[in-house]
């Protein structure tokens, strides 16, 4: 498990270690079977092109969770992951590397809690943002819950 | 001059409601996910972990709220978009309450909003649909906003 981050750790402006993803074409089927999405542009190629696609791309909704799970890797056991929105903007292909990264944009002490708003996105090889986002969490502060 | 896609009708149907949905939570369910995400986290899996973390037991991750199996009933719509292919256009999440094996979530999906826009390929229609979770004690656990783009 990841240290526990403090809100007294964090200043606006700095970056998120970044989690680094590859989704192949077996992990799309595999969350296709946990999510429950069986369209097949995510997992047969002919059918994925006969649409228009250059080949099989990776779910919208993994992207968001790999985004999730870029948060939960950060804030540590302690920290809470509130809120989180995720644009699909761009399509990632099966077997591209997908870098997911964030940055810190606002820190702010609201009805007690210690809030830090972020800029979130999934990164392509080519360095182009396929999902933008944000995400809201609260931390534990050193000077003990609130 | 192209032809209007949103009507009046459509439009009135903004506001309606799906039917409840029920999930049960299984612990395998949240397994699977997990892998599925390859997200190495004992919070959602390591059972003797958990027990002595934060939650006291396994819980969901917030991720596991975005898949098609939490997403519920679809709401009904009386009309029909002239489109074939569609793309998920993304969405929010709020995340209020832990979920963990054994609740039983009742989902409600209602049709939010709807307008168009002009696309590379021409004209999309954009669907926003809100979601309600609720557990077995009618806490409100989560709440989501998805865009659908039709085009």
């Amino acid at each position: 498990m990841a240290k526990q981050l403090y809100y007294e750790d964090v200043e606006e402006g700095m970056e998120i270690p970044p989690l680094v993803k590859n989704p192949t074409t077996q992990q799309l089927v595999k969350w296709a079977g946990a999510s429950g999405d069986y369209y097949q542009i995510h997992y047969d190629k002919d059918f994925a092109q006969s649409t228009g696609l250059p080949g099989v791309i990776a779910h919208g909704r993994l992207k968001s969770s790999f985004l999730a799970q870029l948060m939960t890797d950060w804030i540590g056991e302690g920290g809470t992951l509130k809120k989180i929105s995720v644009q699909h903007r761009g399509m990632d292909l099966a077997g591209e590397q997908m870098t997911c990264k964030g940055r810190v944009t606002r820190k702010y002490i609201e009805n007690g809690e210690h809030l830090v708003e972020c800029e979130i996105w999934t990164e392509n090889p080519r360095g182009e943002k396929t999902a933008p986002g944000s995400a809201i969490v609260s931390l534990l502060s050193r000077g003990g819950k609130s | 001059m192209a032809e209007q896609i949103i009507t009046d009708e459509i439009r009135a149907a903004i506001g309606m409601q799906s039917e409840p949905a029920v999930i049960e939570i299984e612990k395998g369910m949240i397994k699977k996910f997990a892998e599925a995400v390859e997200d190495p986290n004992p919070l959602w899996q390591d059972e003797e972990y958990a027990r002595n973390a934060r939650y006291g037991g396994i819980v969901a991750p917030p991720g596991f709220f975005m898949t098609v199996m939490m997403r519920g009933e679809r709401v009904e719509f009386p009309f029909q978009l002239p489109f074939t292919r569609v793309l998920d256009g993304g969405g929010e999440w709020e995340f209020l309450k832990p979920i963990r094996p054994g609740d039983v979530l009742t989902v409600v999906n209602r049709f939010a909003d709807i307008f168009e826009r002009e696309g590379r390929t021409g004209k999309m229609v954009f669907m926003v649909t809100e979601t309600t979770w609720r557990n077995q004690r009618n806490e409100v656990v989560a709440r989501g906003k998805s865009t659908l783009i039709n085009y």
